[in-house]
């Protein structure tokens, strides 16, 4: 399956396919039918593919040919042997790999690059480099090396474009956390969307997406994954507006779009930069990575692309400054909240870095640093997203903004090196945010379709099931022992209290603290809004069908169980190798910096687990009790007055981005343009007009008409007059014509005889 | 031998041919006399061949009877296509490019 990831992502294409071509002819179940099953498919090929990937880190492969063989499987079974099918990745895994092994502590990975690798080939030359370096090299180094498997896409003036599928860590445990939540929602939505009007757009849309996100993390190179990128935002633009018919959700999708546009200018910049940085031959990620690692790599070539890049996942990922759609984003259905916008494609940003890491690493200069652009921007996201999720009442907006938060740890996990802990977090957050908002759309769904919480209240009482799912979802956000959020949050904690190379990042650690304390207090005040307290809307609640709480329940199990798949070392008893297995599994050991990994701190995770406490406990007092010391301090003080305003207007982002920027356009801009369009360029216009429409009359009466009218007039007069001239000389008599004949012959004949 | 009475023989024989084509009205009589046209210039062809010991003259001559024969063909087709339309072969009556 590990040289065949592309069937997932195709698999999906074709349900697309399927329910967008016949989807309308079939009943909402036969439609739904078609997604569930192929999703389920997708999802138990991700199994399939993530225990190969187990098995082949684990086994040991003690026959080196036994490893080349599996190693050049694509180049002789590839999907399409075409003769311009280059070899298989292997060649850029499994010979780099172990050279990187060797050299790995001075970074000098890459003496061989993939490109000059490709160009051996054949699969008789592949195997023998291969089978050398497996025998020389240490055999984990190459079962850890990605498997890509690539075509020759075209080529253009000696750049190769290549198609190719990369499976490694990172790409299997995106295909799990995608396909598994995807299922889930596919599920979920049939019932929530049970007699929509657009039911079969929407399962067809689900798809797509499913299938550009699976395309996106299983891409081998930037244009490709470009592509997925840009396809998994039509389909949540397309999502977002699903209900189009109220402006407020059209224009919802309209600037999730256009937001994400500013910051994909910076990706493609991006990606064209270590283009060329990469010494412009090849967009393989790997080729890039382990240029960004070499010693000839251009620092400020690379800091310059990764700034570039980051730009895109600012956008994408929610980062500050424009992270402002994805609240406006929960127009959509609750479904695609979950899917799209907390569960997969946000973290899309997230997976990019992750993904280039050594262009970060090397180009942040990461590893030799207390501060850096990406850890700030987190740190600023962490704090600023908390924030604003105490001020709003919409339930799903509130969890809009702890996802940006949540974001904002894995991005700010990768900005100090702690890339196992970003991903990790990636996935527990995938697992119980994707439970918190379906929960969010089962109270939705039972107290007629609102999401406001001041219309809400008790609801522990009407529906129990909804209720226990969501405090599981919510304890695994705050990050309590010992449930999933605990173990990654407390990760990237550590990972950035540590730092890299002995330079603790001291202010991130302090954000991400503080972040664990207004986690724990506005989700607190949304339990209270939503489940305690008096119902406060009309008619009775109810609780939703098993089609939607099942879902449900096994979002709640992962977000208990998931945090288990990375124990720290620090819980190691005996020698059984269950401790930090998400790490050995996923973290690429290829083209990869070397970094510091973080031990379990017990003194920071009690901290932080005291802080979440004492977040709790302040929540508690504020909105249970209504006694806290700190009630009324907005009215009683100027400066918490102030914040408040800051807050409600959410930092006045929206201002500046609607009035000021596009105001601006709009306003001063555009009429200065409408002058300037009025009197400048329509008057150069109209003086050219009417300077042509009088050179043409001149034109037309001199020239025109005199001479060139003259010229074809008298050139016909003169055929005629000549022609009558000449018509007499035509007397039709024979004879006449051959006394003519021999009269000249004669005469010719004299001259001839006279002159020779 | 001479070369002169043969010259002599055919610019004879070509003049008469030249009058006959100037002068007859019949005509077949103006085919005759091209006839006779081609001829002198054959006479002409085989002298000289002769008088050079060159073959060429000979082949010259042989090839020119060849085209007599198929311009004859062609000019009494028309000749006929000429009678059949005005009862006539007079070529003073053909004169209908008249200017």
């Amino acid at each position: 399956m590990l040289t065949h990831v592309w069937i997932i992502p195709g698999l999906m294409a074709v349900s697309f396919a399927l329910i967008l071509l016949f989807g309308k002819r079939f009943s909402e179940k036969i439609t739904s039918g078609i997604g569930i099953f192929f999703i389920g498919v997708c999802f138990v090929l991700a199994c399939v593919t993530s225990v190969n990937w187990i098995q082949r880190i684990n086994d040991p492969v003690p026959d080196p040919s036994a490893a080349a063989s599996v190693i050049s499987q694509p180049s002789d079974a590839g999907p399409a042997p075409v003769p311009g099918m280059t070899d298989a990745e292997a060649v850029v895994g499994a010979e780099v790999g172990p050279a990187e092994a060797a050299a790995d502590a001075t970074h000098a990975a890459g003496e061989s690059t993939p490109t000059t690798e490709a160009t051996t080939t054949g699969s008789t030359s592949t195997e023998s480099t291969a089978t050398e370096h497996a025998a020389g090299g240490e055999e984990h180094e190459t079962k850890a090396a990605p498997i890509v498997t690539r075509w020759t896409w075209f080529q253009i003036g000696g750049i190769h474009f290549e198609f190719g599928f990369i499976a490694d860590g990172l790409s299997i445990l995106m295909l799990f956390t995608v396909t598994a939540i995807s299922l889930l929602v596919h599920i979920y939505s049939k019932e929530y969307l049970h007699d929509d009007v657009r039911f079969t757009h929407y399962y067809a849309f689900l798809s797509l997406f499913s299938a550009a996100m699976l395309f996106y993390v299983t891409s081998s190179n930037t244009i490709q994954m470009l592509t997925g990128w840009e396809l998994v935002g039509v389909c949540s633009f397309a999502l977002i507006g699903h209900w189009w018919e109220d402006k407020n959700n059209s224009d919802a999708a309209l600037k999730a779009f256009l937001t994400n546009r500013v910051g994909d200018v910076g990706l493609i910049i991006g990606v064209i930069i270590t283009f060329f940085a990469a010494g412009a031959t090849s967009f393989n990620v790997l080729h890039i990575n382990q240029y960004a690692l070499s010693p000839a790599a251009n620092q400020t070539l690379l800091l310059v692309g990764a700034l570039c890049l980051f730009g895109g996942v600012t956008s994408k990922s929610g980062q500050f400054p424009l992270h402002t759609w994805l609240p406006d984003a929960m127009a959509g259905p609750t479904p695609v909240s979950a899917l799209i916008h907390a569960a997969t494609m946000v973290v899309a940003g997230v997976y990019l870095v992750a993904r280039l890491y050594s262009v970060f690493y090397e180009g942040l200069n990461i590893g030799d640093n207390w501060i850096n652009y990406i850890a700030v921007i987190g740190a600023i996201t962490i704090v600023g997203g908390a924030a604003l999720a105490f001020v709003q009442t919409d339930i799903k907006k509130v969890l809009a903004y702890s996802t940006i938060s949540q974001l904002g740890y894995m991005v700010m996990a990768l900005g100090v090196g702690a890339w196992t802990g970003a991903i990790f977090h990636l996935f527990t957050h995938a697992f119980f945010k994707a439970c918190l908002f379906l929960g969010a759309g089962s109270v939705s769904h039972a107290a007629h379709h609102t999401f406001d919480m001041r219309k809400m209240g008790g609801l522990r009482k009407y529906m129990p099931t909804t209720f226990k799912t969501f405090i599981i979802g919510t304890i695994a956000l705050m990050g309590i022992f010992p449930l999933a959020g605990f173990w990654s949050k407390d990760e990237v904690l550590a990972g950035a209290l540590n730092g890299q190379g002995g330079h603790a990042y001291l202010f991130m650690t302090i954000a991400g603290l503080l972040g664990a304390v207004m986690t724990c207090a506005y989700m607190t005040r949304v339990i209270y809004l939503t489940f305690y307290g008096e119902y406060r809307g009309h008619g009775t609640p109810h609780e939703s069908p098993k089609v939607m709480t099942v879902p449900l329940w096994i979002l709640a199990g992962g977000a208990i169980v998931l945090g288990l798949v990375n124990l720290p070392n620090w819980f190691k008893i005996g020698d059984v190798a269950y401790t930090t297995r998400f790490e050995h599994y996923v973290e690429p050991t290829f083209a990869f910096p070397v970094i510091d990994h973080a031990e379990f701190n017990l003194g920071l995770a009690l901290g932080s687990l005291a802080l979440g406490a004492l977040g709790i406990f302040l929540a508690y007092q504020y909105y249970w009790l209504a006694k806290s010391p700190l009630l009324g301090l907005r009215d009683k003080s100027k400066v918490f007055g102030r914040g408040y305003w800051v807050l409600e207007n959410k930092y006045g982002l929206d201002h500046l981005y609607t009035d000021i920027i596009v105001g601006g356009v709009k306003g001063p801009i555009a009429r200065a343009s409408y002058w300037f369009n009025n009197t400048v360029i329509d008057t150069v216009v109209n003086t050219a007009g009417t300077a042509s429409v009088a050179t043409g009359r001149v034109l037309y009466a001199q020239v025109d008409q005199k001479v060139v009218d003259g010229l074809v007039l008298s050139t016909g007069a003169g055929a005629e007059e000549s022609g009558e001239a000449l018509r007499h000389i035509q007397t039709g008599r024979v004879q006449q014509y051959a006394a003519l004949l021999f009269a000249g012959a004669a005469i010719l004949a004299v001259i001839f005889v006279v002159i020779v | 031998m001479y070369l002169n009475q043969f010259l002599m023989l055919a610019a004879a024989i070509f003049c008469i041919g030249v009058y006959g084509v100037l002068v007859r009205r019949n005509g077949i009589m103006v085919l005759m006399s091209v006839e006779l046209i081609l001829n002198a210039v054959n006479i002409n062809l085989v002298a000289f061949g002769a008088f050079r010991h060159d073959i060429t003259g000979q082949v010259f001559a042989l090839f020119v009877i060849a085209i007599a024969a198929a311009e004859v063909g062609v000019g009494l087709a028309l000749v006929m296509m000429l009678y059949r339309n005005s009862r006539s072969i007079d070529v003073d009556d053909i004169d209908l490019m008249k200017g």
